[in-house]
């Protein structure tokens, strides 16, 4: 990481640089004991038992942070943790010495810890808590190198596009929950039928699909992967081949039994699945990064990993599909790793430089060899088992020729790809210079790569132990039901999937040994199709554009725009309440007033008329007080003697006041214009509204309940002969402190604001 | 706006509003009063000696700074309040002590509520006068 | 009388409203003092009107007699007034700052925050007499 290094010398190696930097092993250590910790529930869930263990967490919405451990989240579980382990120890010493490698080691711990989260997640809401905390730990991680603007983009990209992706996982987890009345997922696994015939089917699938395909990067929401890989290596072998982007195919393996077996589900699955197969493979073709080109194989993989759980019932494809996950996961993480170490003994990764690495870097080759071999797909590896079973699940699945065809194109191009990855840099001559001489990486390094690999040897001749331990338990756990599963056989006998094999070898031979060519040729057709990437920049600029918009409307800079807006919506809302309550015809009375009521009403009415309409300070200073006064007199003659008082001296007070200042801002001047036909046309639509809910609301009988029980309780109870004053300080004690507080504030607020000092900007004053 | 007649009746209304404030207050319980109407009273009055006399003598006749009275006035009723609790009631209940109490009157009443009302007496006279000073002096 | 009230309220709203809405921001103070004492009326009416007579206990009495006022909307009114008041108050201080600070009283004039499209927030400002630092300053906060 080139950047990295740049980054600690800019930063001038601050000893802070180097905290935690003794503790990396830690997170391996952690992730190895939770593997071994795994280990011991696996003859158990092989014995076809489903382990659950749980408490409330948010009991009122019905989440609970519960654990389920059955073949699927085991298998997951041991591999995240396994694969982790290995990763983690390898990222201890590739990160060495470089910037915020404790930081790093952490992110990387944390990240395991939200994946097996979600994997053993038991319940809807959990699951998708701990989706998003992988969206967010893997953007820390992918942006670590942040120095950098194009890790920043890649980060920011792939956390928006999964991010959105787990919105629609919500909205899809909830609309489940209104189907099916539950979270967890023992319901709703077992609510298949039920969810199948709900109208709500189709968009629960939209969703839940749009989730998984943004994680799990299928086409054309696949671009945020290969961008990734601006991640330093561990974080591409870990996130990008074992964990993060199988939690989408891991989500719907798990909802598999409740949601798959429809036409929809089979067609949408085979369709993205297929093509981003083949789109990956073409494109793994064309990278001479050999980083670039592993990320075009994972997004390969992932299509095929989809394209075979769009069965809904076909035993053969989701033995293929669970054989294929766990191979996968062991030979893309070593050649992740391998690439890494290349790295780091040779300073580049570039496939037309390298060459002959073997003689300096024999262990890496070695396990680059086995990684390679397993990848392409050959006889003895465990990637040459899942292949078959592949090919002989393809045959059963009702689409069976479309599937054939996809994954017979697709693992032939990755036939090549590994040759390329894996041969070409090891073998033959030198090609180029390479910036450092190469040389052999140091254990840490290299523990990971071989374990992994010689693994995939050690599975695919034994393939009964995979088949016992990981496999069988999770095709059950993915159909629902036990005793399914294929046998996993090493020699099947010449069959159909055999003939496949074999003419995938053919071709992918031809692709390798005209790859350059090939290459060359979809590089200059590539330059002219359009691009994703490009597109989502665009994309993004839109959204910007669009914001920007809108806030240029709403946020006009305008008070008198804010304000018409609020009293727009006001009035809207009114106006809603209004017609969706109907209210029949009111009835006027011409009421018997007496002359002092009629007088009042008068008063107010005119200390309003003047009020509005004058353009002297002092009258509309008058009017006011006019119809303070007016207002108090109607508290007086309706038996309110503590109101009155207060606001008559409340008015007093106001007109002693806005007198001491107002005199010293400028005089008003007429407002003409159309704009005022509007406020008014807006006002009097509002003072309508505001007197007709009045008349409802009289037309309503009161409820005097609680008037009645302050009346006969004031002096038994609170010694009291003033009603309101009890109410006051004795039965509202608590919401009469909040007011005076208020009041409180607002005094202090005042005197702040006017004795703040600023210099006063004497020459605009008019 | 300096005027001797105004000044010297101010200051005997200053007084008169004062003690007509306190007189609100105290019989609020019973009648027409209270802490929100005694506190506008004895603003007032301090009000009517700004204009006056000036803010000068009308913080000097206060005394206090008003925002350390509305303060003050706050905790006051926060008290009152609190109070409540060491009797094991909830928060803001009345307390009532009868001095002298027998069969037919209840004696002289004190009582938690009446401190409180205090407070709000305070509070209101202390924020109006932050206020007014303020935009006094500054205007 | 309810009915006669309710009428006078919608006209009381619609005045402020009215004021509100205007670019001078005395006459919105108009408004807002308009609409505090629109909005008690709202609360009092709503509890109904009876002519003449307070919630008082009398003296030797356990309860109020049969028809008295209802004293739950006035103990609401009398502390909404006095916040009103506050509100009042510190909108007062506010206008009356925002016109020492940039010298006028027309909210389309006031646009140190949010300058219009185009124009740099300080390019105005220099012509006011050397206040940018502080105003500046004061935004900020």
């Amino acid at each position: 990481m080139g950047s990295a290094t740049g980054e600690a010398a800019a930063h001038g190696a601050k000893p802070a640089n180097r905290r935690g930097q003794g503790l990396t092993w830690v997170p391996a250590a952690l992730a190895a004991a939770i593997f071994a910790a795994l280990w011991p529930a696996i003859p158990t869930v092989a014995a076809g038992e489903v382990l659950r263990w749980g408490v409330a967490w948010v009991p009122s919405l019905g989440v609970n942070f519960s654990v389920l451990l059955d073949g699927l989240s085991l298998t997951f579980a041991l591999l995240i943790s396994g694969i982790g382990a290995l990763v983690m120890l390898f990222a201890a010493k590739y990160m060495e010495g470089k910037y915020h490698s404790g930081r790093f080691a952490l992110y990387l711990f944390l990240f395991m810890l939200a994946m097996l989260g979600l994997v053993l997640a038991d319940n809807l809401l959990t699951l998708f808590v701990f989706w998003e905390l992988t969206s967010i730990t893997s953007y820390l991680l992918i942006g670590f190198g942040h120095a950098d603007a194009k890790s920043r983009r890649s980060a920011l990209q792939a956390l928006l596009v999964t991010g959105m992706g787990g919105l629609a996982l919500l909205a899809g987890f909830i609309l489940i929950y209104t189907v099916v009345g539950s979270f967890d997922l023992a319901v709703v696994l077992a609510s298949g039928d039920v969810l199948r015939d709900s109208p709500l089917y189709l968009p629960i699938l939209i969703l839940v699909l749009a989730g998984a395909f943004t994680k799990s990067a299928q086409f054309p929401l696949h671009f945020w992967l290969p961008n990734a890989m601006a991640a330093p290596t561990p974080v591409s072998a870990y996130l990008h081949s074992a964990t993060m982007v199988k939690a989408g195919v891991f989500l719907l393996a798990r909802l598999h039994p409740a949601l798959a077996g429809t036409d929809v589900w089979l067609w949408s699955l085979t369709l993205f699945g297929g093509v981003t197969a083949v789109f990956a493979s073409v494109m793994a073709l064309r990278q001479t990064d050999l980083k670039q080109a592993l990320a075009y194989t994972t997004l390969m993989a992932l299509g095929t990993l989809v394209l075979f759980l769009a069965d809904g019932t076909s035993a053969y494809a989701i033995t293929g599909f669970m054989a294929f996950l766990v191979t996968h996961s062991l030979y893309k993480a070593a050649l992740f790793l391998v690439v890494g170490t290349v790295d780091h003994g040779t300073g580049t990764r570039d496939a037309r430089i390298l060459g002959g690495l073997a003689r300096a870097m024999p262990v890496t080759a070695f396990a680059a060899a086995l990684a390679g071999l397993s990848m392409a797909g050959l006889p003895p590896f465990v990637g040459f088992i899942a292949k078959e079973v592949l090919y002989k699940g393809a045959g059963e699945l009702p689409l069976g020729t479309i599937v054939t065809g996809f994954a017979l194109a697709s693992n032939a191009l990755m036939f090549a790809v590994a040759g390329i990855v894996c041969l070409r840099p090891f073998w033959g001559r030198p090609r180029g210079e390479t910036p450092v001489p190469p040389h052999e990486g140091p254990w840490q390094l290299l523990a990971g790569p071989i374990i992994l690999s010689v693994l995939g040897l050690a599975l695919g001749l034994m393939p009964w132990l995979k088949q016992q331990a990981l496999v069988s338990p999770g095709v059950d756990a993915v159909l629902g039901r036990g005793g399914e599963a294929r046998d996993l056989k090493l020699w099947a006998g010449v069959n159909l999937a055999l003939v496949l094999s074999l003419a995938t070898f053919a071709l992918g031979l031809m692709l390798y040994a005209f790859h350059v060519v090939l290459r060359d040729g979809l590089n200059r057709l590539g330059a002219r199709l359009p691009s994703l990437d490009a597109g989502w920049d665009r994309f993004l600029d839109g959204l910007k554009a669009l914001a920007a918009w809108q806030t240029r409307i709403l946020q006009s800079g305008r008070l008198v725009n804010y304000m018409a807006v609020t009293f727009a919506t006001l009035l809207a809302g009114l106006g809603a309440a209004l017609i969706a309550t109907a209210p029949g015809p009111i009835m006027l009375e011409m009421p018997y007033l007496l002359v002092k009521e009629w007088g009042i009403a008068l008063l107010v009415l005119a200390g309003t008329g003047v009020v509005v309409s004058t353009n002297s300070r002092i009258t509309a200073l008058a009017g006011l007080g006019v119809v303070g006064v007016g207002v108090a007199l109607i508290f007086v003659t309706y038996g309110a003697p503590d109101v009155a008082i207060t606001q008559l001296l409340v008015e007093v007070l106001v007109v002693v006041l806005v007198a001491l200042a107002i005199l010293k801002l400028p005089s008003l001047e007429p407002e003409t214009g159309r704009r005022r036909w509007f406020d008014a046309a807006l006002a009097l639509g509002i003072g309508g509204a505001v007197t007709v809910i009045m008349l409802m609301v009289l037309d309503v009988p009161l409820d005097r309940r609680l008037s009645e029980y302050f009346e006969v309780t004031s002096w038994p109870e609170a010694f009291g002969r003033n009603i309101v004053n009890v109410i006051l300080v004795d039965f509202r004690a608590l919401d009469t402190f909040g007011e005076i507080a208020v009041v409180a504030v607002a005094g202090i607020a005042a005197f702040a604001l006017l004795k703040t000092k600023i210099a006063p900007a004497k020459e605009d004053a008019r | 706006m300096k005027s001797v007649i105004v000044e010297s009746g101010a200051r005997f209304l200053v007084a008169l509003l004062l003690v007509f404030s306190v007189y609100m207050l105290l019989r609020g319980h019973n009648l027409p009063g209270g802490g929100f109407i005694g506190g506008l009273v004895g603003a007032m009055g301090f009000v009517i000696q700004t204009i006056a006399c000036g803010t000068e003598s009308a913080r000097k006749a206060l005394r206090a700074d008003p925002s350390n009275i509305a303060m003050a006035g706050l905790g006051i009723a926060l008290l009152a309040g609190l109070f409540a609790a060491l009797f094991g009631d909830a928060l803001f209940t009345g307390q009532w002590l009868f001095i002298g109490a027998t069969e037919e009157s209840k004696g002289l009443p004190l009582s938690s509520v009446l401190v409180f009302d205090i407070g709000v007496y305070l509070v209101v006279m202390g924020a109006i006068l932050t206020l007014v000073f303020a935009l006094e002096e500054e205007a | 009388m309810e009915q006669i009230l309710a009428l006078l309220i919608g006209v009381l709203v619609a005045a402020s409203v009215w004021l509100m809405l205007s670019r001078n921001v005395v006459r919105f103070l108009f408004g807002l003092v308009l609409i505090s004492n629109a909005a008690n009326l709202v609360i009092f009416t709503g509890g109904r009107l009876t002519l003449g007579a307070p919630p008082l206990i009398d003296e030797g009495a356990d309860a109020p007699p049969a028809l008295v006022a209802n004293a739950l909307p006035q103990a609401l009114v009398l502390t909404a007034i006095v916040i009103g008041f506050g509100l009042l108050a510190f909108a007062l201080a506010l206008v009356f700052r925002a016109y020492t600070a940039l010298g006028t009283v027309d909210s389309d004039e006031m646009r140190l925050a949010e300058p219009r499209e185009g124009e740099e927030g300080a390019a105005k400002l220099p012509a006011r007499g050397g206040a940018t630092p502080e105003m500046a300053r004061e935004a900020a906060e």
